[in-house]
């Protein structure tokens, strides 16, 4: 039960191009910025926003073709999509909405209505049949849309930012259980999600898209280690830099240089993280060979430490203790000087 | 970090009781003399109406066969009229909210005409197509024998022609406040069209539906104009109780009070029954 395609949707001022290949079993995170099409990939998919240009086979048939002509419309698609804001039937009870599906596949209701509660107990709501949409609290309405999904046994399962709706608390017992059923579906499994860690948790493969184009995909390790945008180096958080190599000196486009710890050449990203920045109210003596002077624009707590935003020959962000932050005195506009060394940085081809 | 911003926001958001006004804020006086004359003038017709009326002579003035007489006809041409809306007007109302076509604009302008339209241009207007010469009605005539004119049915015609529009308008409403995304969850389980509009769009819209009907009911209940013109008004076959009301006023005043009572206790009662389940809801 693969997924196979090859989607364009035009729209004034945006236009979605992207080739998708899901195994069975297989799941693939996409994850973008807001407006990159990761909602219109899904609705195209499930055949809710029609194709300008493509083909989509599922399962080894084709349900959409633009150059034949050929649409299968979403109620003959066997796609299950969770919707982000689950759009449970208001006025059917939690056990209804589940056998919504089975029902229009031609099952009796009680039939229906048995597999329905099977798939209650699985998600462990047996006891909240009866209850209408409105009496579940978020994690629970959550399961029960889970279930409504994939209970008609859908080929491919679409989750539309499955757990931005809950609150932290939640988030992590419902992230938990979702795991555990998109390892039982056999089904390919397209998660959108804007979280990078419901995505490295959830995810076989990433699939990163930045104005409806793809700029990177890769199991989650490698693009954690290695990103290729500065969306995605923000998402996981590191400083990213794009340059040319010559040896060990990377010179970046505005005129900067970073000393790295392997040599390179041509064009390259440098990758480190915010923690391998150290900050001096002087110019410090000794080894690191990357320094800088900047200028601070912005802090924010973060946790346990703090993240200085600083300026200068080159943007940095940086890590450190809330400790460090009152002995070096910093507010915006102090000038610092911020060192990198060179073992701290990652270096790869661009 | 995420946590702590959630939980400070949501201690903003948790909903504050609103202030109340406080007894030492007065209405100013040019907004306080014309809103009290407007309860009077709502209200002091109808107390005119209930202080006139005989209550003496009420049983057996109702007990005149003229008033059961119209006034049973009256409730069920309303009844067939808002039947005939529902079966016409929601499939309407839902090709206007939901389909997209060339000169949806238009068709909606025009089927809001007969909201302005006054009814006895209305019964003229159904006259010259379903009268017996009429441009649709001639066939209706001499290829199935039917002739609505001057006859109960041509009641219902009259009246549902002045009441769908306000069904097809409060659906129309209720369908565009209700989110569409539902009907795609429902395609996504592979629901077909018309299962989607059964199990989940009419559910959905249901209340809208039921203030439209009320509201097409109530309308159809005191239709005149187009009546008297379409369909005459013949004792037992097409006199409603606006009519009766009209023609008691000029030969039995006491009558036409009776009749005016039972007809304004009928739209109360239904105002009442309806209001609490429904028209909040709209």
């Amino acid at each position: 039960m693969t997924l196979d395609a090859n989607l364009r949707v035009d729209r004034p001022g945006f236009t979605l191009d992207l080739d998708l290949h899901i195994d069975s079993g297989e799941v693939v995170a996409l994850l973008g910025p807001n407006g990159a099409g990761k909602t219109t990939t899904l609705r195209a998919l499930a055949g809710l926003t029609p194709l300008t240009a493509g083909r989509i086979e599922i399962d080894g048939t084709t349900v959409e073709d633009t150059t034949m002509g050929r649409r299968t419309p979403t109620e003959r698609r066997r796609t299950g999509l969770l919707f982000q804001d689950y759009l449970l039937f208001p006025h059917l009870s939690a056990l209804d909405n589940i056998a919504f599906g089975l029902r229009c596949q031609g099952r009796s209701k009680a039939d229906a209505r048995g597999e329905a509660a099977a798939w209650l107990d699985r998600v462990g709501l047996a006891d909240h049949a009866a209850a209408r949409p409105g009496a579940l609290s978020g994690g629970q309405a959550q399961r029960v849309a889970l279930a409504r999904a994939l209970a008609p046994s859908p080929r491919l399962l679409l989750l539309d930012e499955p757990l931005a709706a809950l609150d932290a608390h939640t988030r992590l017992d419902i992230r938990t259980r979702l795991g555990h059923h998109l390892a039982d579906f056999d089904g390919a499994t397209l998660l959108v999600t804007h979280d990078p860690l419901d995505a490295m948790i959830l995810a076989d493969r990433l699939v990163v898209i930045e104005h409806g184009h793809l700029v990177q995909t890769g199991p989650p390790a490698e693009i954690a280690r290695h990103p290729r945008t500065d969306y995605i180096a923000r998402l996981v958080g590191l400083n990213l830099y794009h340059g040319a190599a010559d040896d060990h000196r990377v010179r970046l486009a505005d005129g900067a240089e970073i000393t790295t710890a392997e040599p390179h050449h041509g064009p390259v990203f440098v990758a480190f993280r915010p923690t391998a920045v150290a900050l001096y109210r002087t110019r410090p003596d000794g080894t690191p060979r990357n320094q800088w002077p900047v200028t601070v624009t912005g802090i924010e707590r973060r946790g346990d430490h703090v993240r200085i935003d600083l300026t200068g020959p080159l943007h940095l962000a940086a890590d450190i203790t809330p400790a460090a932050l009152a002995d070096l005195d910093l507010t915006p506009g102090t000038q610092v000087w911020a060192t990198v060394k060179a073992t701290e940085t990652d270096t790869y081809p661009a | 970090m995420t946590l702590k911003l959630r939980s400070r926001t949501g201690r903003a958001a948790r909903p504050r009781r609103a202030p109340r006004t406080t007894a030492a804020r007065h209405v100013p006086l040019p907004l306080l003399l014309p809103a009290l004359l407007g309860v009077a003038f709502l209200t002091l017709p109808l107390l005119g109406l209930l202080v006139r009326t005989p209550w003496s002579d009420l049983a057996g003035e109702l007990r005149g066969t003229q008033v059961l007489q119209a006034l049973r006809l009256s409730l069920i041409t309303a009844s067939l009229a808002t039947v005939l809306s529902l079966v016409l007007g929601v499939p309407l109302a839902w090709l206007l909210a939901r389909a997209s076509f060339p000169g949806r604009r238009l068709l909606r302008a025009l089927i809001t005409v007969p909201l302005v339209l006054p009814p006895v241009v209305g019964g003229v207007a159904l006259l010259l197509a379903l009268g017996r010469r009429g441009i649709l009605g001639q066939y209706l005539d001499s290829w199935f024998g039917v002739t609505l004119p001057f006859t109960t049915a041509g009641v219902v015609v009259a009246e549902a022609f002045v009441a769908m529009p306000f069904l097809v308008l409060s659906v129309e409403g209720a369908l565009r406040a209700a989110d569409p995304r539902f009907e795609d969850a429902a395609a996504t389980l592979g629901a077909s069209g018309w299962t989607t509009f059964r199990r989940v769009t009419l559910p959905l819209v249901a209340p809208g539906v039921a203030a439209g009907s009320v509201l097409a009911w109530a309308r159809a209940l005191g239709e005149f104009g187009a009546t008297i013109t379409f369909a005459g008004n013949f004792p037992g076959t097409t006199q409603t109780m606006p009519l009766a009301v009209y023609l008691a006023l000029q030969d039995d005043p006491q009558a036409a009070i009776v009749l005016s009572l039972v007809l304004l206790a009928v739209s109360i009662t239904v105002l009442a029954a309806l209001r609490e389940r429904w028209m909040t809801a709209v």
